[in-house]
């Protein structure tokens, strides 16, 4: 392995990967140069400052943010498989701040602020596009949700309006907005700050950003102990050899209560397959995202112009992560619903991502009742748009040992204490 | 399909039945503390593996049963 990472270290030439810019593009095109990796492999030292536990959008911006915001570089971020394979990776990529409670409505606008400039902040282009999000309603009960959404959204200047079948059908011409449909659609909260992004991209900015500042990310390192003594955090042990460290960060989503029983620490958390899938491409014809709570199913056209379908949760707890064909069979025809003239498109694909789902539909974050193991868990459907702020706030809680204003609800002993949180603009919940 | 056992009706597709999760021992309610109730409430071990859980079956003879369920390949055993 030591011979892997010099070969790396000599094949990139240089310590630190280059700067990606128009002149490097002309330079590498010119000269046939191949790129230098956009992150380094090392040897697991034997004792880091921080080990985050999940090498996905929220471990990496934890890490990131450590380096970044609070000078703490000895960090490693483990993964038992490669960076990005988990949620991070299998999330429809929409980002949205509309949500209900003015809480949550405050945590995701700065989450999409983060994301907002986070290209040019990681030299990475990850194809943000603020391209609008519908929130369909189909009967009166959403529309009264919605027109509250609306209102909170305005409140912490947040620009979210209800609209009616009219203008949605400007939006979406091939939206089927007449009224003699199963579920017609009464309204929609139209949310133009939101959109859709590649999130690949922003899982390799943010391991080429934290490891260009010294943090290691470790791939295909499975983390099998925590060790605690007298109710603190000393260590992990990994397959590849244990490392001594007094923070533990767990950021392994629907494996989080695998992690955290390593380290004593039971969660209210429950594991749920979410299945997604796209269509072959076509031509662009839906520059929004539109999203039905009635018919669980959300819709976004790729920039290569392909059709995104994702749902709800899968009805039962698992850590399979094989598609079904109960679930195309019921996204298609909710899809067809809403577009009737979708139905010559074939499905390339399908696929499922777990989700850590918590009784509120609301993470959890902060400190545990073990000293120095952190949990940034239970993300449940709705933790890719929260990475940027999840990590900001994360590494702020591990640097300065106090928990950030912004995430003090979302805390574990609300469970304990029966302060739980009342989000209801979660993906998962159709209303 | 995953096909569930149902002790009434034989092997049904899991589509007809809701999903009652893992079961959890429920503290007596006279004598159990704030804490122990909200642990019953909330915490669950969501195991990797093999588990037992509650099952209706709803669209069919309406009877609660009891399965065991592997939760990472989805087989499933009878309790």
């Amino acid at each position: 392995m030591t011979a892997l990472s010099d070969r790396v270290h000599l094949r990139n030439g240089h310590a630190r990967p280059s700067r990606y810019s128009a002149f490097a593009l002309l330079r590498h095109g010119v000269t046939g140069e191949s790129w230098p990796l956009a992150w380094r492999t090392h040897e697991p030292r034997h004792s880091y400052d921080v080990v985050v536990v999940g090498g996905g959008v929220h471990g990496l911006a934890t890490a990131y943010y450590l380096a970044r915001n609070h000078g703490i570089t000895n960090v490693a971020v483990v993964d038992k498989s490669y960076i990005g394979s988990g949620g991070s990776g299998r999330n429809t990529a929409i980002l949205r701040s509309n949500y209900l409670t003015p809480d949550g409505v405050r945590f995701y606008d700065r989450s999409l602020t983060l994301y907002q400039r986070l290209a040019a902040e990681l030299n990475y282009n990850v194809m943000f596009s603020r391209r609008g999000h519908l929130t369909l309603a189909h009967n009166d009960s959403s529309l009264r949700t919605m027109r509250w959404r609306a209102e909170v959204n305005k409140a912490c200047g947040v620009d979210s309006e209800v609209i009616g079948p009219d203008d949605i059908k400007t939006l979406v011409p091939f939206m089927d907005t007449s009224t003699q449909t199963r579920y017609p659609i009464l309204g929609a909260l139209y949310h133009p700050p939101g959109g859709i992004i590649r999130h690949d991209a922003v899982v390799w900015g943010y391991a080429r950003a934290a490891d260009a500042m010294g943090v290691h990310v470790h791939q295909d390192t499975e983390v099998t102990g925590i060790d605690v003594e007298g109710g603190r955090v000393t260590g992990v042990r990994t397959n590849r050899g244990s490392i001594a460290t007094n923070v533990v960060v767990n950021c392994a989503a629907g494996w989080a209560t695998l992690v955290s029983d390593l380290a004593g620490v039971r969660l209210p958390v429950q594991t749920f397959p979410l299945q997604a899938a796209v269509t072959e491409p076509v031509r662009p014809f839906l520059d929004t995202v539109v999203v039905s709570g009635t018919l669980h199913v959300y819709v976004s056209q790729t920039d290569r112009g392909e059709l995104v379908f994702g749902a709800s949760v899968d009805p039962f707890a698992s850590y399979s992560t094989r598609g079904s064909l109960e679930f195309v069979e019921g996204l298609a025809s909710h899809v067809l619903q809403l577009m009737p003239s979708l139905s010559p498109l074939r499905l390339l694909r399908q696929w499922a991502g777990l989700c850590d789902m918590t009784p509120d539909f609301a993470p959890i974050m902060g400190h545990t009742a073990v000293e120095g193991f952190l949990v940034d868990v239970g993300w449940g459907t709705y933790g890719f748009k929260a990475g940027p702020v999840a990590g900001e706030a994360m590494a702020e809680c591990i640097a300065t040992g106090r928990t950030p204003e912004l995430i003090s609800a979302f805390g574990l002993r609300r469970f304990a204490d029966g302060t739980l949180v009342g989000e209801k603009g979660a993906a998962a919940v159709g209303h | 399909m995953i096909l569930l056992p149902c002790p009434w009706c034989g092997s049904r597709d899991a589509g007809e039945f809701s999903y009652g999760g893992e079961l959890t021992p429920r503290p007596d309610p006279r004598t159990a503390t704030r804490e122990q109730w909200r642990n019953y409430l909330y915490l669950r071990d969501n195991v990797a593996g093999w588990t037992t859980e509650r099952w209706y079956h709803r669209m069919g003879c309406r009877r609660y049963l009891t399965v065991r369920r592997n939760t990472v390949t989805n087989e499933v055993a009878a309790p």
